[in-house]
């Protein structure tokens, strides 16, 4: 077994130095019932490398690439273009095969990473500080809720029609598991409907997505206003981190926490994970924060170094007190993040922003032009929600015979809300003008 | 001095090993490397993006307003950053790892190979099912091994790590008393001393209360204080154990354990963090488990990636298997996968959905090759060459050291620090191994033993490499024994010295600020 470096006689040896017979000695407590005897039936023996590899080449060849042929969907996660630097980066050994940074002396490579990664997302919601990541956009998103009831001493969740379903879910879950009260505003297509007016005196926090599911953007400053004087916090989502380059970010909209998704930035697709939560706060609220935090400090020569920070906060030292249960959080996925940030930098991700906003116009005329197919998100970034004169799930199969995997039907993410004629619409820098042709052809001959 | 015929020196003349200044304040490998925000500048960029066309903007006005302004590096400046940090890590790459409870295991290069193959890293988890039957089949496929391997009916995938697979878990115990109409008075959740502290968290976290119980001096459950918290059991709502525990032992009662609570109308947690030792030679629903996360980053080699990302699939058993998070995947008759996505028809009972999409898909495919890798006859293996490693380092060392309890262990080898001498503490001996070469144990946990040293060697280690770390740690551990006060400056040959950890939560500074220019600061 190739992965296994004992011999028999390493074996035979080592027994001897503990002056056990043989491994079940070690296994003497467990109950003479439940010890197996042979190895468990039902499961194939070990294979080398290329039996195994042709196994799961099989698997991956029944899947379609999104790189194979025009592709059209988003809503929360998206096919972007990362270097290849990037995947050098994170599979250097020192990054990919090393542990959360807890012995600091010989983890700096790992802590200075995540202590740039806080300053970059910090800066790109232009909130104060950032956390060391979360496991995605939508745990973001319900830790943020719950973290705003513990400031506010308050337990009602407002939530937004625009909101990921998805993230609605994940944090409906974990608040009323913990008594908090959540009330879900009904969908909103093109803007945050009735968030501003939903605020009361008893409103932990209201929580908003911008661009929203539907692609919309709104400026959120007004819920921030209206929550701010009865009291209550203002979450900001978002799914789509590469927006951040150019819609108004959470800070600039007087957001008292960002939740969102960053797996736009640095992160492949991979079937919906591992990607990488961003967590962001106003800096009073530091202390009541979930996950991991890096923080500067000096060694014994007194030399800038890093260290995990504010571990008071957490289930390691703090158990049932703790702010959050998270432990093992999303670091390597944090890496790419911050190489992918690192080699577009602030004035790159600014034009990567506009080349997905420019592919989306340009998608968009291209299908609103077609009779019978109606937009109906007034204001967006790189997504859009459309409206077809047929069934979408009958429209997006027909496009799929055409090649082109045309987006998300909103019914898969609402399937109450009598949304089954609305195809959800993304563009990123890797729709190609070809793309955006292929699909209004196609779009064309089906309706 | 020798010389050869060029007149060059070529043999070593003897230094002292003083502190050397240099100037660049590289230290001949080890290159400095300052801030990104620091050799950075906006302007700089490693990306070459096409031209925008400069079409008017539909953003209706919701523009951002104030720039980031965060700096960029070009190709060769982002790999020299990255590359200069990564090597101020410790990694498994490079050597022994033993980090207790964290099971430091090699990471074969195939799980990464085949994690990028484009059909698995370059799928949508919203695009058309019909697209991705290939995915659907390696989820089913990883989640059969699972169900197999614990001897359990039913799992749930879509947990992110082993946290959140105490979540779902805890979560799907909820539902359960919720269904049974005793949701309101089942509140209360025993958990051991020794326990992770993910675990009191989460059932918090779930809205119960935590009731602690003392380990006995066999560092197991102790059955008299269980019988005596059950003695009341209208509030039991279950118990959350970790087996292994945390002391690296097995939980000799844990049947009688699973009984007890069973009886009293509770559900049965268990830990699955430690599930590395057993693995093939014992499975959890044999001993009464009604769920339990296993740490895919663990026992299936997928790797730590410096604190993630993990994943944590659960096994439910009957009892708990109706209230499984959404979504999940299934057979139909036609032979199609395909995704349970909402809580009614198959999923009605469900408690809900804990995250978007359907988990860490490029976790399963890493864990599936691992798995077939090595096959029911390797795993078996593993959990006998783990705990074999783990019983030498024990048998070696404790003549020097003081194993925290008698007998033999399971996958790690736990000590005390009642062998050093007054003033020298566990964290001296675990920055002297840094000194050595090695990454420290777990230091302080479990939290039952006075200055715990929890150490977990893996299957992946040589007999070889076993033995040069137990020479390095018995010189140690004898000079702590000793009283040598040398050991209160360790690390010394590391690329940083101790840091003052009291001083970053002081005045927390969690981010880079660009500094004052110096005329206004001289003011």
């Amino acid at each position: 077994m190739r992965y296994l470096p004992l011999t028999p006689q390493d074996r035979a040896s080592m027994l001897a130095t503990i002056g056990a017979k043989s491994a079940d000695d070690f296994y003497a407590d467990v109950p003479k019932t439940a010890r197996l005897k042979a190895k468990i039936a039902g499961l194939q023996d070990h294979q080398g490398e290329l039996a195994v590899e042709r196994h799961m080449t099989k698997l991956a060849a029944r899947n379609r690439a999104a790189s194979a042929g025009p592709f059209f969907v988003g809503a929360g996660a998206y096919k972007h273009h990362v270097p290849a630097t990037v995947d050098m980066i994170i599979q250097r050994s020192e990054f990919l095969t090393t542990y959360t940074p807890y012995q600091p002396e010989i983890a700096q490579g790992t802590l200075q990473t995540l202590f740039e990664f806080q300053t970059q997302v910090a800066a790109l919601t232009a909130m104060d500080v950032a956390n060391a990541s979360m496991y995605d956009g939508s745990t973001a998103c319900a830790e943020a809720a719950v973290m705003a009831a513990r400031v506010t001493k308050r337990s009602k969740i407002i939530l937004s029609g625009g909101l990921h379903p998805h993230y609605a879910a994940a944090t409906r879950l974990l608040c009323e598991a913990q008594g908090l009260t959540v009330v879900q505003l009904p969908v909103a297509i093109d803007g945050e409907g009735e968030l501003e007016k939903s605020v009361d005196g008893e409103t932990a926090c209201v929580v908003g997505q911008s661009p929203n599911v539907f692609g919309t953007v709104t400026d959120l400053s007004g819920v921030a206003k209206s929550a701010h004087e009865k009291g209550a916090l203002l979450v900001s989502v978002f799914t789509e981190a590469v927006s951040l380059g150019l819609v108004t970010p959470p800070g600039e909209m007087g957001a008292d926490i960002a939740a969102g998704e960053g797996q736009s930035i640095g992160n492949g697709l991979n079937f919906g994970g591992p990607y990488v939560g961003l967590f962001a706060c106003r800096e009073k609220l530091m202390r009541q924060m979930p996950g991991r935090l890096c923080g500067e400090t000096v060694d014994a020569d007194d030399q800038r170094g890093f260290v995990l920070t504010l571990s008071t906060r957490e289930q390691h030292i703090r158990r049932d007190k703790a702010t959050s249960n998270i432990c093992t959080n999303s670091g390597l996925c944090a890496l790419a993040f911050t190489a992918h940030m690192t080699l577009l930098g602030g004035r790159g991700l600014k034009q990567l922003a506009q080349l997905n906003h420019e592919a989306a116009c340009e998608l968009a005329d291209a299908l609103g032009g077609l009779k019978g197919v109606d937009l109906l998100t007034p204001r967006f970034f790189n997504e859009f929600a459309i409206r077809t004169p047929v069934d979408a799930e009958a429209v997006l199969a027909m496009l799929e015979e055409a090649g082109v995997v045309g987006g998300v039907r909103a019914s898969r993410l609402f399937p109450n809300d009598h949304l089954g004629d609305v195809i959800l619409v993304a563009a990123t820098e890797c729709t190609t003008a070809d793309d955006i042709a292929a699909y209004a052809a196609a779009l064309k001959e089906i309706i | 001095m020798a010389m050869n015929t060029q007149g060059r020196p070529t043999a070593a003349p003897r230094t002292s090993a003083a502190a050397i200044e240099t100037v660049s304040g590289s230290r001949g490998l080890l290159q400095r490397e300052d801030l990104l925000f620091e050799i950075g500048t906006p302007e700089t960029t490693g990306v070459d993006l096409p031209k925008p066309k400069g079409l008017k903007n539909r953003l209706g006005g919701v523009a951002r307003k104030v720039d980031t302004g965060l700096p960029g590096l070009s190709e060769p400046q982002a790999v020299r950053h990255y590359m200069r940090l990564s090597q101020r890590n410790y990694a498994i790459d490079l050597g022994f790892f033993p980090l207790g409870s964290c099971t430091m295991k090699h990471n074969p290069r195939l799980n990464e190979k085949m994690a990028r193959l484009p059909g698995f890293a370059d799928i949508h988890p919203l695009q058309p099912q019909a697209t991705v039957q290939g995915a659907l089949q390696l989820i089913d496929e990883l989640a059969t091994w699972l169900k197999t391997l614990t001897g359990m009916p039913s799992v749930a995938m879509s947990p992110k790590a082993g946290a959140h697979g105490e979540l779902c878990g805890m979560l799907a115990i909820r539902q359960a008393l919720i269904a049974r109409g005793e949701g309101e008075t089942r509140k209360r959740v025993l958990v051991p001393a020794s326990a992770h502290g993910t675990n009191p968290a989460t059932a918090v976290q779930c809205g119960f209360i935590v009731d602690e119980i003392k380990a006995n001096a066999r560092g197991r459950v102790d059955m008299a204080e269980l019988r005596e918290k059950l003695q009341h059991t209208d509030d039991v709502a279950g118990i959350m154990l970790t087996n292994p525990n945390t002391c690296g032992l097995f939980e000799t009662d844990i049947k009688e354990i699973a009984d007890l609570i069973h009886k009293a109308g509770g559900y049965f947690y268990c830990d699955g963090a430690n599930f590395n030792a057993i693995v093939g030679r014992v499975r959890p629903g044999d001993l009464g488990v009604d769920a339990m996360h296993i740490n895919l980053h663990k026992t299936f080699s997928t790797p730590h990636g410096g604190g993630g990302p993990g994943s944590g699939p659960t096994v439910f058993s009957e009892a708990l298997a109706p209230y499984a998070p959404v979504p999940f995947v299934t057979k139909d008759e036609d032979g199609l996968f395909r995704l349970v996505e909402h809580v009614d028809g198959d999923a009605k009972d469900s408690f809900g959905r804990m995250v978007a999409f359907h988990g860490q898909m490029g976790m399963f495919v890493r864990a599936l090759t691992y798995m077939l890798s090595h096959g029911a006859d390797g795993l078996k293996q593993v959990a006998e060459d783990a705990v074999l490693n783990a019983n030498y380092v024990q048998a070696r060392l404790k003549h020097v050291m003081t194993p925290a309890f008698e007998g033999y262990c399971m996958h790690e080898a736990l000590f005390s620090d009642a062998f050093t001498a007054d003033g020298i503490e566990t964290i001296d001996i675990a920055k002297a191994l840094i000194d050595e070469g090695y990454h420290p144990m777990t230091m302080y946990f479990p939290l039952v033993v006075h200055g715990a040293m929890l150490i977990e060697p893996t299957e992946t280690e040589s007999k070889a490499e076993l033995d040069r770390f137990c020479d390095s740690l018995e010189s140690i551990a004898r000079r702590a024994a000793q009283g040598d006060e040398t050991l209160k400056g360790a690390p010394y040959l590391a690329p940083a010295k101790r840091l003052d950890e009291t001083r970053a939560a002081r005045k927390p500074v969690l981010k880079w600020t660009r500094p004052a220019p110096e005329s206004v600061a001289a003011e």
